[in-house]
Parts: structure tokens; C-alpha cells; sequence
């Protein structure tokens, strides 16, 4: 009976012990944040200058270069990851070919962000600078532009795999009623594939999105490092992930503090856009699952 | 009439091509990606690259041995860390699911899951580097199983739900106790999965470097010391790359490559203990 309890007691207490790391998490973040929470406030938000010489820290640059980089990434993926998952979920379900894409998209998704860093800095920053130099804007090669590609390319295996089994999950009789009406495939897919399952695409996007505002490395390496308001797509700038990532090493005092509240605002912004893409992921799976029965 | 359904029809196909020709340009960057790393990576990697440390710029030769051994310490560091905690937690939500603490958990598993590393990276900095003053691989090592502890508890979990309860009840009907039905029944049935959960989260890791940046760092010498910094593959890419010698910058490929087949290597075999012993997720 003892070591029933002891058993019974271990499962609990680990359980529970998730629980507290997450809070102790938040608490870290928080309690670290708070010197430049204090000095700086809301106004955090708003500024615009970013100067550990004269303690200044406003992280309007890098709230800019994050939302640019992740919108940016994920609207140039989205066509490709919807093609992927119309693809897999409705042309080639099984087969050959099927089975080669998605271990592809698997492959892609496992490889490490330092090595897409990486491989961007040698293939895709000279592209970018080719390009700058054709249309006649100074050619740094790295900038939002470049950074938003190498996310683009990083984000797709993640909304397509979900996009995948979502229109995979559409009703064949639904589909059957439209062929027997005489609609082609395209107007299956247009009529009643794409509405059934846009929800579920949304939300594969919405955790496309959640991993693009917390990419670091990738980004880093890619973004050019600079902590001015960005002018356009082509400029250099700083995301809030990267930012860190370039400086908290070697920060100190206030500055340490703010490059963690920024650090604090970047888990409350990936914990809501993941929380509310799980939840409607989950309820187009619960509500597929009732059909069925 | 003939020409509507014409239309109808090479819209359809239009369509149709448009797909393929979007998923092909899509595999494109894969492709890319595994010509570059095998094409400039294989042609750095000798003896030498595998079995000596680096040397400094200018110096010709040495190689990325230290980087190699510390990314295996750091995964089993963070994997004694993680496993026992993660699969203990995985039990329990799949054997009391239901309940209220198990919906709390299950949201702080998902929250973990999506937390950025960077941010995971800055708390293992406040929790063991700032109070010690000083990077050690201990910190990396916490910060990494933080990373893998809700993939494991997810496919524990996962795991377990899908053993046929008559197991579990024919177990119980013999009079075996509680706790040594799941431990040597439920658990061992299900170990194949568990392993499967374990693999994939190591291969989540193992390419991890936002964490490593403030906490390991790197070190470019031998270290075993869990106390002090140590080197990792994704950490001397990063430094390589940044770099501005062009020599420099091959070591970078060639230690992309030793990651890849890596952390492909990792995946590989999840998948193929998941289809050897049918486990699905």
C-alpha cells in the first residue's frame, strides 16, 4: 500500500511540477523585467530609440521588424504550404509520390535554424543583392526582405503538415454529392473543400505565425542587426527575438532588464497566438471525429 | 454550352498544374539546402575536422572534436534532466487525465511546446548563469530539456492512451498492484512509442542554438566540466558563420553537415522504431 501512495504521489508530484515551471517561468521573466517595466512603462512601446550609451530603450524598431518579418514570411508561404496540403490532402492522398513529399517537407522541417541561417547568408543574401542593385537601393543584402524568405521557407512544412490533415478530414460524401452534380475537381476543391476546411487552415497558419515571431537564429544571421526603425523591406533591422540574441550576452543592468521585457512581451504574444491555434485545431478535430460517429 | 464545359475543364487542369507547380518550387530550397551542406560540407570533412580542436584563424587545419563531444554531453545531460520528469508526467496525464489538473497541465504543455527558445534561453541565464556568474553547460543543459520536456509528455501520453485497457485490467484481475501494472505492464508495452517521443525530441534539440547562446556559449577547448562553458555543433556554426575568413566559413558547412546527418540520423531511427513496432500518433 506504501509504495502505492509513493507511486501515486511521484506521478502527481511531477505533474504538478510542469505546472509550477511554467509559472516559474513567467515569474522570472516578470520579476527581471520589472526595473525597465518601471523606468520605462508603456512608453516601452512607443519609442523609438535604442541606446545602451544614454539608457534609452524603446522597442518600436524591433515590435516593427518582427511583425514585418513574420507577415511578410508567412504570406509569401502561404500560397506553397496551401498548394502542399490541397496536394497531399486531396490529388496524391497515398503513393509514391506522396510519400516523397511528405518525407521532403519532414526533412525540411527537421533541419536545424542555424544551418538555414546559414545557408541564407551564402545563397540567398547575394540574390537580395543582386536584386538591390538592379532596382537601385543600397545594397546591404541582409534586411527584412531577407530574413522574411529564410522564414517563408521555414514556416511552410509546419502549416502544410497541419493543412494536410485538415482537408484531408473533409466528409468524402460531402465531395461525392458535388462530383455526382458534375463539378470538377477544381470546384470541389474551391466550393467545398477550401470552406469546410478554412479554419483549420487559419490556425495552421496562426502556429506558422507563433514559431515566425519566435524564430531567432535564422533570423538573426539574416536581418542584418540594426536597431533603427526599418524604412522598407530592404533595410536592415532587428526582430524582438534577435535582438536578444545579439545582445543579451553582453548586457548589463537596465539594459539586461529591457532586452528581457522584450523577451517577457515575446512569450505572452507566442503563448496567446499558440494557445488560440491549438484550441481551434482541437475543436475542427472534435467536431470531425462527431460526424464520423 | 460545349464551350462553358471546355472552360470548366481547362480551368480545372490549369488548376491542377498550378499545385504541382508550386509544390515543386517549394521542394526547391530543400534541395538547395542539401546540395550546398553535402557539396561544400563533405569536402572539409577529413580525420583532422572530426578528431582535433580549433585552431586559431591563420593557423591552418584543426577541427570541431570538442563541438561534437559537447553536443552528445548536452543531450544527455538535458536528457537526465527530462526523460524520468517527462515520462513520470506523461503517466499521469494519461492515467488521470480528466481531471482538473490534468487540463492545467496539458495547456502548460502546449505554452512550453511554443515558448521561443531564445526566451527559455534567457531564464536558464537567470536561473544558473547570472547567480553563479558564469556560462556553464549545466545551464545549457537545463535549457535544453526545458525544450524537450513536452514533446516527451506529449507522446507518453499519447502513447499510453492507446494500450488496449484489458491489459490493464487482466493485470489488475491477478492481483498486481497499481503501481507495478503500469510500471511492468503498461509502460514496457509501450515502450516502443516512449522511445519513438524520446528520439524526436532529441532531434528537436540537438540543432538548438537560441538557448546555447547565453548559457553553454561555447568553448573552443576540451571541456567535460559541467560547470564550465562548452562547445556545441549549432554554437560553432553560428560562430563560424558570423565570422568574416572565408576558411572559417567552410568549417561552418562541414559542421552543418556532421549536424544534419545528425539530427536526420535521430529522426530516421524515430521512425523507424515507430514502424517496426506500429506506433502511431
Amino acid at each position: 500500500m506504501k509504495s502505492e501512495k509513493i507511486f501515486n504521489g511521484a506521478l502527481y508530484f511531477t505533474a504538478v511540477l510542469v505546472v509550477v515551471l511554467l509559472v516559474v517561468i513567467c515569474l522570472t521573466l516578470l520579476i527581471a523585467s520589472v526595473p525597465s517595466i518601471k523606468t520605462f512603462g508603456l512608453s516601452f512601446f512607443i519609442g523609438k530609440t535604442w541606446d545602451a550609451a544614454s539608457e534609452k530603450f524603446g522597442a518600436l524598431p524591433f515590435l516593427v521588424g518582427t511583425l514585418l518579418t513574420s507577415f511578410l514570411g508567412l504570406l509569401i508561404s502561404i500560397p506553397f504550404s496551401i498548394a502542399i496540403s490541397i496536394f497531399l490532402g486531396e490529388y496524391f492522398k497515398e503513393g509514391a509520390v506522396s510519400a516523397f513529399l511528405r518525407s521532403s517537407v519532414e526533412v525540411l522541417a527537421g533541419i536545424p535554424s542555424v544551418i538555414y541561417g546559414l545557408w541564407g547568408l551564402f545563397l540567398l543574401m547575394p540574390l537580395v543583392r543582386m536584386v538591390e542593385m538592379k532596382i537601385g537601393v543600397t545594397p546591404h543584402g541582409v534586411g527584412i526582405l531577407t530574413a522574411s524568405l529564410i522564414l517563408a521557407v521555414m514556416v511552410i512544412p509546419f502549416s502544410a503538415s497541419i493543412g494536410r490533415e485538415v482537408v484531408t478530414l473533409v466528409p468524402s460524401d460531402l465531395k461525392e454529392a458535388a462530383y455526382s452534380l458534375g463539378s470538377t475537381r477544381f470546384e470541389v476543391i474551391k466550393n467545398i473543400i477550401i470552406p469546410y476546411a478554412r479554419s483549420g487552415i487559419f490556425a495552421g497558419i496562426l502556429l506558422a505565425l507563433g514559431r515566425a515571431i519566435g524564430e531567432t537564429m535564422a533570423v538573426t544571421m539574416l536581418i542584418g542587426n540594426s536597431n533603427f526603425l526599418p524604412t522598407g523591406i530592404f533595410s536592415p533591422a532587428n526582430t524582438m527575438a534577435s535582438v536578444i540574441a545579439n545582445e543579451f550576452a553582453e548586457a548589463t543592468g537596465i539594459s539586461a532588464s529591457s532586452l528581457i521585457y522584450i523577451g517577457l512581451v515575446l512569450f505572452l504574444v507566442t503563448t496567446i497566438v499558440n494557445i488560440i491555434g491549438t484550441y481551434v485545431i482541437k475543436k475542427i478535430s472534435l467536431e470531425a471525429s462527431k460526424e464520423v460517429t | 454550352m460545349e464551350s462553358q464545359l471546355r472552360n470548366r475543364i481547362f480551368i480545372d487542369k490549369l488548376f491542377k498544374y498550378l499545385i504541382i507547380v508550386f509544390v515543386s518550387i517549394s521542394l526547391l530550397p530543400l534541395l538547395l539546402i542539401l546540395y550546398y551542406i553535402t557539396r561544400s560540407g563533405i569536402a572539409v570533412i577529413n580525420w583532422e575536422f572530426l578528431t582535433q580542436l580549433p585552431r586559431p584563424i591563420g593557423e591552418a587545419g584543426g577541427g570541431i572534436y570538442n563541438a561534437i563531444i559537447g553536443t552528445f554531453f548536452l543531450i544527455i545531460l538535458s536528457g537526465i534532466l527530462s526523460i524520468p520528469f517527462g515520462i513520470s508526467a506523461g503517466i499521469y496525464l494519461s492515467e488521470k487525465g480528466e481531471g482538473k489538473i490534468a487540463h492545467v497541465v496539458r495547456l502548460c504543455v502546449v505554452v512550453l511546446q511554443g515558448t521561443p527558445s531564445i526566451v527559455i534561453g534567457i531564464v536558464a541565464y537567470m536561473w544558473f548563469v547570472a547567480p553563479f556568474k558564469g556560462f556553464s553547460a549545466l545551464s545549457g543543459g537545463i535549457a535544453l530539456s526545458i525544450m524537450m520536456l513536452p514533446v516527451i509528455i506529449k507522446t507518453t501520453e499519447e502513447t499510453l492512451k492507446l494500450m488496449p485497457y484489458s491489459l490493464k485490467e487482466a493485470s489488475l484481475a491477478l492481483g498486481v498492484p497499481y503501481y507495478k501494472t503500469i510500471l511492468k505492464v503498461i509502460l514496457p508495452t509501450g515502450l516502443s512509442g516512449i522511445l519513438t517521443g524520446i528520439l524526436l525530441s532529441v532531434a528537436r534539440i540537438t540543432g538548438e542554438t537560441a538557448p546555447l547562446l547565453f548559457t553553454a556559449f561555447g568553448n573552443q577547448f576540451m571541456n567535460y566540466n559541467i560547470f564550465k562553458p562548452m562547445d556545441s555543433l549549432p554554437y560553432r556554426i553560428f560562430y563560424y558563420a558570423m565570422s568574416p575568413y572565408p576558411e572559417w566559413h567552410t568549417f561552418a558547412w562541414g559542421a552543418s553537415f556532421i549536424l544534419v546527418v545528425v539530427v536526420l540520423g535521430f529522426n530516421l531511427i524515430a521512425r523507424g522504431i515507430a514502424i517496426k513496432w506500429k506506433v502511431q500518433f
